[in-house]
């Protein structure tokens, strides 16, 4: 690096930037080795900046433009496996393309980071935002975080290298299409330097491509073993909870700033709570939670971060003895016995804790129909008005 | 295969909502080149179907009164395989961007020339990503800058007739967006193709890429009729293949049909004869059927559908 690049990354530097820049900001300060990328709206412009940092040598990792994301994930999964940092982003059909992969990823328990601003699935076809790509990933085995802002993007790609290289599971940080991947923000940056020291090269994996202790990776196998290789992934994932904590409280730390698994707005005294995650529901569900009260309804927000694996005690927690709570899900679990696939969850993680809370299911933003912060309030006063155990297609046009 | 004769005009196969490419954009060459082709051909709009990609390309189907499927990336050649094989009776014709058929979907164009399943593909070659806004394709000449290749592109671009060839395409062709009359003339033979048939269309993205222009190609391209090219030749067809952009990709570009044989089945012929009868008259029966109970809908499709029906 030359003294003046060497400087820059150096100083700590308040930026203005989409989500989608913070992604390609984060990659760069992880300094990642090998990044395979498929260009697909709303994810191009990750890929586009990264181009200018490797054309502008900023960042020296192996760049390449593949010909599908079927061979992006492929070409990290090899990455990974002779030892390299990798990243890569992609949304929508792209993430579709991609499923297959997803598990070998998983089963070769590959520290894999990858970005996805999310986007609805076709047919028919649509560009705009949704949950429906991050959703269909659900048992694929990935570590999921769902940002809400810019900076929090940037922050939990970074606290992803530490999760994905201490767990060996990879890790998916998924953000809002559009909302956020084209929105801007304040973001600051971590001293590049200090990154690079707070993640430093794990090179102690079992699962390495190396001549010195040859192996061979994802090999047949047989009923007999087959079950106990994947109920490790399970035992991973459902142990990376605590993981995700650690890196998130040790990067507070370095760096200044920590989200939790779930974050709560106004929980002390709630009779009412929705449940949200990504950004745009985030800010409406805070936004109603105070008109809401306004209107003498006592209500509270929560948001979850952290949706594999899924925060169960938290959610639990804080959702125990509140009179009713609803959960909006910008995605569709078709043919479900609920509509939404996070309220599905959440009523799992309650009565598997014999908690009988009695939720709403509330389906909106599907295709980015448009969300507004008086959908939010209606919610609340639905939850108020006694409606309960059913799913609600809210802004459908019917 | 045309099925019958009627006089048709290119503006029959219009619809009422005008093309969103940007003003210039090669693709308006290749809508006029297919109207005009199927309108000399005198078919019927309901014995065409159009299946498209994901693309600015891709969006053909929606200006076209026939039978559209717009699909997912990469996946033409598959889904109007489908087609034609449940129905051999339309002609089915594929169209998508370079970024869609030689990239993503490069294998199908493989597998669909080594069948010779009657379809027609049409490829706007604009060598780049135009809907995702100017990113490298694999068509995008060495050297050249994108927005993903700002460092100028260090891959070697893919040379799509000579892969076709040498899969056992029976007819590759390559026209040129900015020469519609004769664009159309050589869709036009394509399309009267037994198997499958290969169109790569020189088709300038105005926008996004400022290298391969109208004026670059046409200071490049010269016509292999008017150069005594034998199509029926393949070695021949073969080292005019190789001309651009593999053996020099600032040189010289010959459009026209490239190479035709007419002997080899189509894998439609084939599938029939295994099976003993297309699909297509189970299908017929099936629509009958329903219009002898009295359903009026189904009459209606039966009334507009006996010109083609056996
Ligand atoms: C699986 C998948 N990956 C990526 C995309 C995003 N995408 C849409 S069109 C396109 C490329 C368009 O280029 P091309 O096929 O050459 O068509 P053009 O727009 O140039 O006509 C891409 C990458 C997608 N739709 N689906
Ligand atoms: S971006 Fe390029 S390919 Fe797309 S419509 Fe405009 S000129 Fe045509
Ligand atoms: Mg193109």
């Amino acid at each position: 690096m030359t003294v003046a690049l060497e400087a820059r990354a150096k100083a700590k530097q308040t930026l203005a930037l989409t989500s989608n820049y913070a992604a390609a900001y984060a990659a760069k300060a992880a300094d990642v080795d090998v990044i395979a990328v498929y260009p697909i709206t709303p994810q191009t412009t990750i890929v586009e900046k990264i181009s200018e940092f490797v054309d502008e040598g900023e960042l020296r990792a192996q760049l390449i433009h593949v010909e599908s994301e079927h061979s992006a994930m492929s070409a990290v999964v090899g990455a990974a496996a002779a030892g390299a940092r990798t990243f890569t982003a992609t949304s929508s059909q792209g993430l579709e393309l991609m499923h297959e992969v997803l598990h070998i990823a998983s089963g070769l328990r590959l520290p894999i980071v990858m970005a996805v601003p999310a986007r609805a699935l076709s047919a028919p076809i649509s560009i705009h935002g949704d949950y429906s790509d991050v959703m269909n990933t659900r048992d694929t085995g990935w570590i999921t975080l769902i940002a809400a802002s810019a900076q929090e993007v940037y922050d939990s790609i970074i606290q992803a290298y530490r999760i994905a290289e201490s767990v060996l599971l990879p890790v998916m940080v998924a953000y809002d299409g559009f909302l956020m991947s084209h929105t801007t923000e304040a973001v600051e940056l971590n001293d590049e330097e200090e990154v690079r020291k707070w993640l430093p090269r794990r090179l102690d994996r079992p699962n390495l491509l190396t001549p010195e202790k040859p192996i061979t990776m994802g090999a047949f196998a047989m009923p007999d073993y087959y079950y106990e290789i994947k109920y490790q992934v399970q035992e991973a994932l459902l142990g990376s909870l605590d993981k995700v904590v650690e890196a998130d409280r040790e990067y507070g730390k370095a760096f200044g700033r920590s989200y939790g698994i779930v974050q709560s707005y106004r929980l002390e005294d709630a009779d009412y709570i929705v449940v949200a995650y990504g950004g745009a529901s985030w800010g409406n569900a805070r936004e109603a939670v105070d008109e809401a009260r306004r209107r003498g309804i006592k209500a509270g927000a929560l948001r979850l971060r952290v949706w594999r694996p899924y925060p169960a005690e938290e959610v639990a927690k804080a959702l125990a003895g509140v009179k009713a709570f609803a959960v909006v899900d910008r995605a569709i679990a078709f043919g479900a016995p609920a509509g939404g696939p996070v309220y599905i969850d959440t009523v799992t993680a309650l009565r598997m804790r014999g908690i009988d809370t009695p939720g709403l299911s509330v389906i909106h933003g599907i295709g980015q129909r448009s969300m507004f912060v008086e959908d939010f309030v209606k919610v609340f006063e639905m939850l108020k008005d006694g409606e309960r155990n059913k799913t609600v297609y809210m802004g459908l046009k019917l | 295969m045309v099925q019958i004769k009627v006089s048709k005009k290119p503006m029959d196969f219009a619809v009422a909502r005008a093309p969103i490419w940007c003003p210039g954009c090669g693709d308006y060459g290749i809508l006029e080149a297919l109207r005009r082709a199927l309108a000399e051909l005198g078919l019927p709009n309901e014995q065409v179907a159009i299946v498209s990609g994901i693309g600015c390309s891709s969006q053909l189907p929606h200006f076209m009164k026939t039978y559209g499927i717009h699909g997912i990336h990469g996946r033409v050649l598959p889904v109007a395989t489908g087609i034609k094989l449940a129905n051999p009776k339309l002609v089915v014709i594929g169209v998508g961007g370079d970024g869609d058929g030689y990239g993503i979907g490069l294998n199908h164009l493989i597998h669909a020339a080594r069948r010779n399943i009657g379809v027609t593909y049409i490829v706007s070659n604009n060598q780049v990503y135009g809907l995702t806004t100017g990113q490298m394709s694999p068509t995008t000449l060495k050297g050249v800058k994108t927005k993903t290749t700002p460092y100028g592109s260090i891959d070697t671009p893919v040379n799509p007739l000579a892969l076709a060839l040498s899969a056992g395409a029976t007819f590759v062709a390559r026209g040129f967006s900015g020469d519609v009359p004769h664009l159309a003339s050589i869709i036009k033979e394509a399309l009267t193709h037994r198997g499958f048939a290969l169109v790569d269309v020189l088709s300038p993205c105005v926008t996004f890429n400022r290298v391969n222009t109208y004026d670059w190609f046409r200071a490049r391209i010269y016509k292999l009729d008017s150069a005594g090219h034998d199509p029926s030749n393949y070695e021949e067809a073969y080292k005019r293949a190789l001309e651009w952009p593999t053996l020099d990709q600032y040189g010289k570009i010959p459009i026209g049909v490239f190479y035709k044989r007419e002997d080899l089945p189509a894998y439609e012929e084939e599938v029939s004869r295994l099976i003993g009868g297309a699909p297509i008259e189970r299908a017929d029966e099936w629509i009958r059927r329903i219009a002898e109970s009295g359903d009026k809908a189904a009459k209606e499709v039966l009334e507009a559908l006996a010109p083609i029906l056996p």
